[in-house]
């Protein structure tokens, strides 16, 4: 089979060996992933296939819009507040709801929460084994360790050589006792892994130190929203009331205390994500310094919808800004709107549904189609038993979201490289301070546009906004007690609360920067009930296949051109795909009951 | 009295009828009884690294789950301490067991130390139904899953009463059983297989 060009640019050449990976672990839902590697094992052709499919929109039709928040927040255990978010900012925009000042503040505060919380979980329970190998870490000098530590991160006061010895003694016993548990399931003495002994040890720590800071953060969650561990929305506001003088009994109104245990945790926040992430992000980057593989589509297109307005409803006010790049030009950032049909539109040629023309693609107000479970005719296998998929033919459960019939990369990335673009002054001191401590460790040159669009690229992004967010949530919280003080205690506006305001008809859009990317949320609203609801969730833009013109999407792009130490152990594949924080679980469905742990591998 | 802290954690996805079981069976619970202030009773939903720190503070875990054991539709099955992991996620059938699974063996390598761990799980009926509950073989089994944990709280020493009015909700209202049951679009309106946009006969 020939070398086909894909119209962005991309060549595909699906000879040589085939790999598959299924499932690709350490996500959240189920995922396939097939490439094939040429007699060098370099990646040559890249198929990402979401096994499953999962449609929410439809429970959810002739319910109350002011409940569908409660309903969205139970997609999946991962991305709970940024649905609920998009959601009750998708009914408010409908009814055209303006919340308070106070309102706006706490759910700031809670959206960079769980920004910071999930990249922190991601990069150190998910990601990092991608990098660190914790089997290594019981080889460490704790001396050298402790060296280590004071030259990448001399802020963070944990770094005794006894502090790190007792570390090791742990994972030590942990290890013999036969509970390698989350460790259990890695590629130990793969030559992908490059780290020092010692730099393992640093990494395994901070690890189990973000295990315990994060779950301390969370609390915040807990005193806004209330209920744990689902938070509590409320179309119009938030719900919680503020007394600042008030007691603490259970169940009070937000007080003084609160709000400083708020803000003592904030500060938490903080110091961890700039003494140990974002230290442990450039510290592990230096020893893969040479490898800068995976940018893929964040190269070229990059896309997201803005968010955290200094002012909220005044978009320029985005303190994270929005739009889309194309062709890498980073000179031109287009304006991008959510409700114009003929910007966003979802196609299908390569998903199993169809369309009355599959040449189009569909704007989420539109969507008509009929789940349509075909595969090619060179499909190895069966319906139930797929060997190798067909990826000329229809080959995923995910659709192909595009923007103007343009793949785009989502994401952190996608935002950071948006707001460098766009002259960002925080994000563009970030990424310049944090590339010249990666080249002064490294003894490299790189620029911003050489270095960013990588799979390392991606890791950074996310330690940044990490870091970023709980800049940010410090000026909230600044905010939120200057406007207590001057007498505003409202938050939430009730006005049109009673459905019988309501016009007979209106829809709506909610849009998020949610941890894995741009969120969006449409809704239809007709006497009151919903009439229609579509979510077009970040692995949606990322996972999609192939569009009818052949461009690929992100998860594809990405794994193009790559390396392989060992074709039968998919180290460079998860560290790729794991560097999107994959979650399928609200952009798929559960087609076929899986119980393997473990990837699979079969090299063909 | 007992005065170890005592999580009760009901888990599963509401959406998914009989996977919603364990999140159905502790609504009950906290709808009929009261328990001392070590006792904590939780609708964990499909959180994972969510519920580490409740698991973290707990030293008696008792879980209520839909737990695929091969076994006839409604069996109730217990299992105890060490053997609960690799029933959470040997024969995963969703999302929310695999990161249970985890959760377990995260709070292990953080140095938690349960004195007991107790699974009660009920074999579901069907889960392939979006947005429908659970079905008669599951639901009539909550009373005698809830005779389980009243045992085995009774067996620590837990004093547990009856309560004789209505408690706030453990979850949000639209959730709750009878308002999400009363709620469901009818299928004609709401295909109850999967999402609508990708079914024949919609339109806009």
């Amino acid at each position: 089979m020939p070398v086909i060009q894909t119209p962005n640019g991309f060549n595909l050449d699906n000879g040589g060996r085939r790999i598959v990976v299924d499932p690709v672990t350490r996500i959240e839902g189920h995922m396939r992933c097939e490439v094939n590697v040429d007699d060098n094992n370099v990646i040559r052709n890249a198929v990402s296939t979401g096994t499953m499919w999962r449609g929410l929109e439809v429970i959810l039709r002739g319910r109350d819009p002011r409940d569908a928040w409660a309903f969205v927040e139970r997609i999946c255990g991962v991305c709970t507040g940024c649905h609920a978010l998009a959601s009750v900012r998708a009914v408010e925009n409908a009814l055209d709801i303006r919340i308070p000042q106070n309102a706006h503040l706490i759910r700031e505060i809670m959206a960079k929460v769980l920004q910071w919380h999930d990249h922190v979980v991601h990069f150190y329970h998910l990601h990092a084994l991608d990098w660190v190998n914790p089997v290594n870490a019981l080889k460490a000098d704790p001396k050298a360790t402790s060296a280590l530590q004071q030259l990448v991160g001399p802020n963070h006061p944990m770094s005794s050589p006894g502090y790190f010895r007792d570390v090791q003694n742990r994972l030590k016993r942990f290890v013999e006792s036969g509970q390698l548990g989350i460790f259990k399931n890695g590629y130990w003495d793969n030559p992908a892994y490059k780290l020092s002994p010692e730099a393992d040890l640093m990494a395994t720590t901070h690890y189990l130190e973000a295990l315990d800071l994060q779950k301390e953060i969370v609390k915040i969650h807990t005193i806004f929203g209330g209920k744990n561990p689902h938070p509590n929305y409320m179309v119009g506001g938030v719900p919680c009331a503020i007394n600042i003088d008030g007691d603490l009994a259970a169940g009070a109104p937000l007080n003084m205390e609160r709000l400083n245990f708020v803000k003592q945790k904030i500060d938490e926040a903080y110091e961890f994500s700039k003494n140990v992430y974002l230290p442990d992000v450039i510290a592990i980057a230096t020893f893969y310094k040479g490898w800068l593989y995976g940018g893929g589509l964040s190269a070229t297109n990059v896309m997201d919808y803005g968010d955290y307005p200094k002012v909220n409803y005044d978009k320029s006010t985005d303190q994270l800004k929005g739009g889309v790049i194309l062709n890498g030009n980073w000179n031109e950032v287009l304006p991008l709107d959510a409700s114009d049909p003929e910007q966003i539109q979802e196609f299908v040629a390569h998903s199993w549904y169809k369309y009355p023309d599959e040449a189009k693609g569909l704007h989420p107000w539109d969507g008509v189609t009929d789940h349509n479970f075909v595969l090619g005719p060179n499909l190895v296998g069966t319906r139930t038993d797929i060997k190798q998929i067909d990826e000329s033919a229809k080959y995923s459960w995910i659709k192909s979201p595009r923007w103007r019939g343009h793949a785009v990369e989502v994401g952190p990335l996608s935002r950071y490289i948006l707001n460098y673009a766009q002259g960002n002054g925080y994000v563009t001191e970030q990424i310049n301070s944090s590339l010249a401590a990666f080249n002064a460790l490294a003894g490299t040159s790189l620029t911003p546009k050489q270095a960013l669009p990588s799979t390392i690229g991606r890791t950074l992004a996310r330690a940044l906004e990490a870091h970023y967010c709980a800049e940010m949530m410090r000026e909230d919280w600044y905010a939120l007690i200057a406007n207590i003080k001057n007498g505003d205690t409202a938050t939430a506006n009730v006005e049109k609360w009673d459905p019988a305001t309501w016009p007979k008809e209106a829809k709506g859009y909610g849009l998020v920067a949610a941890p894995r990317g741009a969120n969006g949320h449409w809704i239809q609203i007709k006497d009151g009930k919903i009439a229609n609801y579509q979510c077009i969730v970040p692995t949606t833009w990322n996972g999609s296949p192939r569009d009818p013109s052949g461009n690929i999407g992100a998860f594809e792009a990405s794994l193009l051109n790559t390396p392989m130490e060992r074709p039968d152990e998919p180290v460079e594949i998860l560290r790729t795909l794991h560097s999107f924080d994959p979650c399928l679980a609200c952009s798929t469905h559960v087609m076929s009951e899986d119980g393997r742990e473990l990837a699979k591998v079969t090299v063909r | 009295m007992s005065n170890v802290s005592i999580l009760v954690l009901g888990i599963g996805n509401v959406l998914w009828a009989d996977e919603g079981f364990g999140v159905r069976a502790v609504e009950c619970l906290h709808q009929r009884y009261t328990f001392p202030d070590d006792v904590v009773v939780m609708d964990g939903g499909t959180q994972g690294v969510y519920l580490l720190p409740h698991v973290q503070s707990c030293q008696v875990l008792i879980i209520l789950d839909a737990v695929d054991y091969g076994l006839a539709p409604g069996t109730l099955k217990l299992v105890t301490d060490d053997d609960v992991p690799s029933f959470m996620g040997a024969k995963k059938i969703s999302l929310h067991q695999a990161g249970f699974q985890e959760v377990l063996a995260t709070a292990r390598l953080l140095g938690w130390e349960p004195q007991r761990i107790l699974l009660v799980g009920v074999q579901p009926a069907v889960i392939e139904d979006y947005g429908g509950s659970l079905r008669p073989e599951t639901a009539e089994r909550i009373d005698d899953a809830l005779a389980v944990v009243l045992a085995e709280l009774d067996r620590l020493g837990v004093p547990v009463v009856e309560r004789t009015s209505t408690p706030d909700e453990l979850g949000p209202p639209a959730l709750e059983r009878g308002a999400y049951e009363q709620g469901r679009p009818n299928a004609d309106v709401a295909c109850r297989f999967g999402d609508e946009r990708f079914l024949p006969g919609w339109e806009n």
